[in-house]
């Protein structure tokens, strides 16, 4: 199935990712390509099968109690932080 | 380099940790050893993203400490290792061959590193990988190539390239990799040594960059089947950071090793020798499946009727749960940030420079995959397939121990074959990539070389958590076929 520029414009902004015009036309053509390829699932008849959703099935999860942790101390956790303000990770202006 | 030198990262992890036992060597000559080797090599070869001299020398006068009051921690203790540079280490560059996390010092140490280090292996570097462990050659490194030594024109195997690379070369005794859909085997099969894909939820992820979390496992590659085995008793088990890891008892892998191959029944997949494979490689898989014959095995025909979607159901999969993992690089609190006027523009500004096109590739597949309207037609029906292919394998396990095949259709391809069809690349996981979807265990060892030289691995599929009864099987071929030749063609280009 051929995948529109249109498309490929809105699943980008859907994935915050920005694209040059031709990354848009090279996406669009490798996209479709790989589509093509996954149709195959069509042909095979999957009424009444469980999807796969944990891998291993009456393994888990095995959730973990719900007690306070220690977790990472709040300069260890702003250290690799690209802006902060005291102990906020600090972003551009989200309302004008 | 001196004679002594070499003949120390010529030793297998087993055969360093045992001259330690018996104070023969020091970690520290070993550890001097391993970076004087990497120094002279990795400008050719590219294996490492980072080399950490100090902390490894101050490891390793610890393990010296150690074994001087006869406290050694373990049988790895004091030896040299590495791991893929997606195993979040302390204060240590930790970049998932990504631009988007240059920069970022992690603070903690991933559950397999602390193990390892806990066990008393010396980390000696970061190895290189396809980024954010996407790609089958470790081309979409964002930072350099990595080459396989046994031919530099061509690929190491992907996405754990420089953990495959680096033990091949004999730049450390053994490392660690992932493997999502074929990344720690496919690699081991294109430079020649044994790589291990645990059942899904025997080691933890814990500190391990998510790619696709329904399908990444932590593996070892090593030299020889014992250390793999010794390597995998180390890292696996039940770990409270990662809700996904199973509460099962480790086996004990090195008891049962020498077992060898009478009685097992290996299933051979008849769609799995239907052409598609090159002639070399097919020689030398049938070469192993009569070596087991002779040793007493029994080869037993089986079918994967579904084996042939894995491709599709896999690119469904993988791209979507990658589209989710990688929502979190977002120039806010860790890695790379572009300086842009709005919240949103930052957000497209960072994941512009930061990400390469094979992870935009992804990501762009998988929001597809997941966006409204398509869910039922590609996600879910995805995941019904997978049901399907682990039921294929259910029942083989019926009339079989273990499935025995190729782990991929060639031997080691040149470097920029494939990079331009996204597609051609992807088709390189064809036989590694229904293990991942069935949550199996899998390994590759290597099986011998095939008409230009290159080294093939077999690939080795067994029953959930039945990892003791791969390794021993592996060992069984190993003993018989003798240990493949060094690698010669890093050799030449060094001297």
């Amino acid at each position: 199935m051929a995948l529109s520029l249109e498309e490929v414009r809105r699943i980008a902004a859907l994935a915050r990712l920005r694209l040059t015009p031709e990354e848009e036309r090279t996406f669009a053509s490798q996209l479709s390509a790989i589509l093509d390829h996954v149709a195959e699932l069509r042909e095979l008849d999957v009424t009444g099968v469980e999807p796969m959703t944990h891998a291993l099935a009456g393994e888990g999860p095995d959730l973990r109690v719900d007690v306070l942790l220690p977790s990472l101390p709040p300069e260890e956790a702003l250290a690799n932080a690209p802006a902060r303000e005291g102990t906020y990770f600090k972003v551009p202006r989200i309302i004008e | 380099m001196t004679a002594g030198t070499s003949d120390l990262t010529a030793l297998s992890l087993r055969e360093a940790g045992d001259r330690l036992a018996a104070r023969a060597v020091s970690s520290r000559e070993l550890v001097d050893a391993a970076l004087a080797r990497i120094a002279a090599t990795d400008d050719r070869l590219g294996a490492f993203l980072a080399v950490v001299p100090e902390r490894a020398r101050a490891a390793a006068a610890a393990a010296d400490a150690r074994a001087a009051t006869g406290a050694r921690r373990s049988p790895l203790d004091g030896v040299p290792v590495a791991v893929k540079d997606l195993f979040a280490t302390k204060g240590v560059p930790t970049t998932a061959g990504s631009r988007i996390l240059e920069g970022w010092l992690p603070p903690y140490d991933s559950a397999a590193v602390e193990r390892l280090e806990a066990a008393g292996a010396v980390v000696v570097g970061k190895l290189n990988m396809d980024e954010f462990a996407m790609g089958s050659s470790n081309e979409n490194s964002a930072y350099k190539p990595c080459r396989n030594p046994w031919d530099l024109s061509r690929a190491p195997g992907g996405s754990s390239g420089g953990s495959a690379a680096a033990v091949a070369a004999r730049q450390v005794h053994a490392s660690l990799g992932t493997d999502t859909g074929g990344s720690i085997r496919l690699p081991a099969s294109f430079c020649g040594v044994v790589g291990l894909k645990p059942t899904y939820g025997r080691v933890s992820r814990y500190g391990v960059v998510a790619f696709a979390s329904s399908l990444d496992q932590v593996g070892p590659l090593a030299r020889t089947v014992e250390d793999a085995a010794l390597l995998l008793g180390t890292i696996a088990g039940h770990d409270p950071r990662d809700l996904t890891t199973s509460r099962r008892p480790v086996d004990d892998y090195l008891a049962p090793l020498e077992g060898g191959a009478r009685g097992l029944r290996i299933g051979v997949p008849r769609e799995w020798f239907q052409g598609g494979v090159d002639a070399g490689v097919e020689r030398a898989v049938r070469g192993a499946l009569a070596t087991y014959e002779r040793l007493g095995a029994t080869l037993v025909e089986i079918s994967l009727p579904h084996s042939r979607y894995g491709i599709a159901a896999y690119y469904l999969i993988a791209p979507a749960e990658a589209s989710s993992n990688l929502a979190r690089y977002d120039g806010v609190r860790f890695g790379l940030r572009a300086e842009a006027k709005g919240l949103k523009e930052m957000y497209a500004e960072t994941r512009d420079h930061g990400l390469g096109a094979e992870p935009k590739r992804r990501i762009m597949l998988g929001t597809y995959a997941l966006s409204a309207g398509y869910y039922d037609a590609y996600y879910l029906r995805a995941q019904k397939v997978r049901t399907l292919i682990r039921r294929d394998f259910d029942d083989a396990f019926r009339a079989c121990d273990v499935v025995a095949g190729p782990v991929a259709p060639s031997a080691a391809f040149r470097l920029g074959e494939k990079t331009a069809d996204p597609l051609q690349m992807y088709l390189a996981d064809v036989f590694t990539i229904t293990c991942n979807l069935a949550a199996l265990p899998g390994l590759s060892v290597p099986c011998g070389l095939e008409g230009a030289g290159l080294p093939v691995g077999l690939q080795l599929i067994g029953r959930p958590f039945d990892e003791a009864t791969l390794l021993r099987a592996a060992r069984a071929l190993e003993r018989e076929a003798g240990p493949l030749p060094a690698p010669r063609a890093l050799e030449e280009a060094v001297r």
